[in-house]
């Protein structure tokens, strides 16, 4: 088990290769290779409360962020701006309901496009995302707009709660299709937002 | 025990007291204001005739003398033509976007430079925008030192949330040239909402907009619990109260084109008009018009101004910065129901219009309790308090444009989308085009539109040395790396074979190394001695950090030695002490060599006993936690 202790870079003492500070001498220690969930000290789930989410992030940045190590050695400073770094990319992946389902599935080894607009082969999703479609393009007053942001919005819980369902099912297949089905309605909230944005400005 | 346990992360900074004093330096285009915090307290350092601004203007006398802030300004009258003004708006800026700006800048531009960083032609010398910051920053310095009456060699100073990456990074050299340390740059809104968070210990979510004399930015912030998230920042570099100037300007002239014929105007009459124009929308705040004269060429002009006709001028500068407003609330996916305030900064939140139109739009009356000039320079102050004394508060902060690379057919691949949060490292793989193809260019960008030529170049570079391979084939990863200050560097791996080339982002509208090296040497008297002394602050400063390092191993593990082993480490320990103290860098490198040597074996130890105890039955588990995340 000698692989689960690893010498401070300072006092050169025995640490836990997770430790962010040498329990002996305090010096702050390079980000450990650890997935984002136990980054942020959170169980591995698709279920998190945001508002956990933040308080254990704001909290890690308050100990590691590059501006409390602003009058330190410069070894100091470019560790504690890996942690920060590390600390941000995790927080950036949970904090989205749609990269956090992403990452869920790589951790699982399956591999889900959230970027790209890819092939649909769900008869189910093509039909909605045709079908939503075309309401945004037939919509012309602000009032159908807010009733179509509602039902994607909607739309959007019911995916989260499916997907929380789905994870702790560990049914992954069913998991990738709310995944897609999400990026379909989190780009369809985007357009009808910004087509209200426009409505809006023409109303001013 | 006998040793003080601190808080991690929290061990007193070594020599604290060694250095001078830090302040907070709003470096704006019009003004700049220097500012000092004490215990959360923070003061604008005025001059003695009470004025906390410094106009960030420049005059240049034929022999030689600088003069910087009013007495630049009065100069102005006299000989227009070596003074420089609003030179923010050339921060980081090259050779070809200075045409866009061309008629709006009351200066002479060296045309003839290499392409590079703008230079301009004032008194017979050559000069860039940094080093112009640069003497501006030597007087905001000397001005606090008077007030202080100690050395300031550390500051924060603030940049518009909109500034890119060559704009940072010249601001930092200017202040490099004028003897300060950069502790960190920070964003003109996130300082202001620090200002203000910290008198009203507000929740919620903040919009910051902040109009000054050339820039203009809107920033969504979250405070909580002492936390300043920024959410999502939006503005425009070239957007701001000198556009209203301009307007005033222009008009005056068109004026008086009528009643003399059209006759072209030197640099320095136009900068004559726009004083007037300045003064006219000044005036215009608090009356609802005025008269004022030009004279130039012995012709004298009168010009009557009504406050609606201004803001009929003003009103199209206005709506640009609601429009980018009302883009930046998408961009932060928040309605504007969920702003609990508006928060103003800027002098030129001081038009009526502007708090007027800030006001509808946001649907309540904006925050400006705070003098909206000083507001800047008071967050950096509570800032650099902060970053050297320590503080609850914590800022973080989002890069504010999108940056990526050019792909083929000039297309932006984005890396790292805006609104990120800083520090940040983000990866993205590219592949070779042709068969064999053995280098590759790498041009990064930074913006939000779809096409390279749309967006700001930022630096080139070239990969070389890849293996001959069918297009396709390579693999090579890009990495961009953010720092907090919000300044990137890129890396670029071929990964199939590991060929590897980093850049830290020179602009491609900066300063070499080579030129801020000949500058440092020309404009500082001390530039060698205050390089030699940094070098020896850093290497004091890690020796003693070795010293605590070595002192907390003994106090848990001192057992390890004999008493004679003890003995030789106690020895090494009082020699780092002793020329961390009294000796030169030579002298504590060496120590601190010797230290390093004379306490290996006792790590050894140390390792085996760590592992010994591992193997004796504790769980992994139980190591993590012994072995701690240091909180105890």
């Amino acid at each position: 088990m000698s692989g689960a202790i690893v010498p401070c870079w300072s006092c050169k003492g025995p640490i836990s290769p997770r430790a962010l500070f040498c329990s002996t001498c305090g010096a702050v220690q390079p980000p450990g290779v650890i997935d984002h969930f136990g980054r942020l000290g959170l169980r591995r789930s698709f279920a998190i409360d945001p508002a956990d989410l933040d308080r254990q992030y704001f909290g890690l940045q308050r100990r590691l962020h590059p501006d409390r190590f602003a009058t330190r050695s410069a070894k100091e400073r470019a560790l504690s701006q890996q942690q920060a770094t590390a600390i941000n990319e995790a927080y950036e992946t949970l904090k989205d309901p749609l990269k956090r389902a992403a990452y869920l599935l790589r951790l699982a080894g399956r591999v889900v496009d959230i970027d790209q607009a890819g092939t649909v082969d769900d008869p189910a999703l093509l039909m909605e995302a045709m079908e939503m479609r075309e309401a945004l393009a037939d919509a012309t007053t602000l009032a159908e707009l807010n009733e179509l942001m509602a039902t994607a919005e909607a739309a959007v819980g019911d995916c989260h709660e499916a997907l929380a369902q789905a994870f702790v099912d560990d049914d992954l297949d069913g998991a990738g299709k709310l995944t897609t089905r999400l990026k379909y309605l989190g780009k369809m909230i985007d357009e009808t937002r910004s087509r209200k944005v426009g409505m809006t400005r023409q109303g001013l | 025990m006998l040793l003080q346990i601190n808080e991690p992360g929290a061990t007193p900074a070594p020599h604290a007291n060694d250095q001078g004093a830090a302040v907070g330096i709003d470096l704006g285009t019009t003004n700049s204001v220097v500012a000092i915090a004490t215990d959360g307290q923070a003061t604008v350092l005025r001059d003695e005739a009470g004025h906390g601004l410094i106009p960030s203007v420049v005059a240049y006398g034929a022999d030689g003398t600088i003069l910087v802030g009013r007495e630049a300004r009065r100069e102005l009258l006299d000989n227009p033509e070596t003074v420089v003004s609003s030179i923010k708006r050339l921060m980081g800026r090259g050779v070809a976007d200075v045409k866009s700006l061309a008629g709006t800048l009351p200066f002479e531009l060296d045309v003839a430079a290499d392409g590079g960083m703008v230079r301009l032609k004032v008194s017979g010398r050559t000069l860039t925008p940094v080093e112009v910051s640069a003497d501006i920053l030597r007087a905001v310095k000397a001005r606090a030192e008077a007030v202080l009456g100690k050395t300031v060699d550390r500051a924060v100073v603030t940049v518009p949330a909109y500034f890119d990456d060559g704009a940072r990074s010249a601001t930092k050299d200017a202040a490099r040239l004028a003897g300060l340390a950069v502790l960190r740059l920070v964003n003109e809104p996130t300082a202001a909402a620090l200002a203000y968070g910290l008198d009203n210990q507000s929740e919620g979510l903040y919009a910051v907009y902040d109009l000054g004399g050339g820039t203009f930015d809107i920033s969504i912030l979250r405070m909580e619990k002492g936390v300043f998230q920024v959410r999502a920042t939006g503005g425009d570099a070239a957007l701001g109260g000198d556009d209203f100037d301009h307007a005033i300007a222009e008009s005056f002239l068109a004026e008086r084109a009528v009643t003399f014929g059209d006759v072209a105007i030197t640099s320095s009459e136009a900068k004559q008009a726009l004083a007037t124009g300045r003064m006219a929308k000044e005036c215009l705040s608090s009356s609802t018009w005025g008269e004022w004269v030009i004279e130039l060429d012995g012709k004298t002009s009168r010009h009557r101004l009504e406050l609606a006709a201004f803001e009929a001028m003003a009103a199209p500068f206005v709506e640009r910065t609601i429009a980018i407003c009302r883009a930046v609330l998408v961009d932060a996916g928040v309605g504007i129901e969920d702003i609990k305030g508006v928060v103003l900064v800027g002098g030129s939140t001081r038009v009526p219009l502007v708090r007027r139109r800030v006001a509808e739009f946001f649907g309540r009356e904006p925050l400006a309790n705070i003098n909206p000039d000083e507001v800047v320079a008071v967050g950096a102050a509570l800032q650099a308090e902060a970053l050297t004394a320590g503080s609850d508060t914590l800022l973080l902060d989002v890069t504010p444009l999108s940056l990526g690379i050019e792909t083929m057919g000039g297309i932006v691949e984005k890396v790292i989308p805006r609104n990120t949060p800083i520090p940040v490292a983000m990866a993205q793989e590219f592949t070779t085009y042709q068969d064999g193809q053995d280098a590759m260019l790498i041009h990064v960008v930074q913006g939000e539109r779809e096409m390279v030529d749309q967006c700001r170049s930022l630096a080139r570079f070239v990969l070389s040395g890849i293996p001959a391979m069918a297009a396709g084939a390579a693999r090579i990863r890009v990495t961009f790396a953010v720092d907090a200050d919000g300044l990137l560097t890129v890396s670029a791996k071929e990964t199939t074979t590991e060929v590897e080339q980093a850049v830290s982002v020179k602009p491609s509208y900066g300063l070499t190394d080579d030129e801020m090296a000949t500058m440092l040497r020309d404009s500082l008297e001390h530039a060698e001695e205050d390089m030699t002394a940094r070098l020896l602050v850093e290497a004091k400063v890690e020796a003693e950090r070795s010293a605590l390092a070595v002192k907390a191993a003994l106090a848990v593990d001192a057992d390890l030695l004999s008493t004679a082993e003890q003995a030789v480490i106690n020895r090494a320990l009082d020699d780092v002490e002793r020329t961390v103290k009294d000796g030169d860098r030579d002298a504590v490198l060496a120590a601190a060599a010797a230290l390093e040597t004379g306490t290996k074996v006792f790590a050894e130890r140390r390792m085996d006993r760590g592992i010994r105890q591992a193997l004796a039955g504790m769980t992994v588990e139980n190591l993590g936690k012994s072995l701690g995340d240091g909180t105890k």
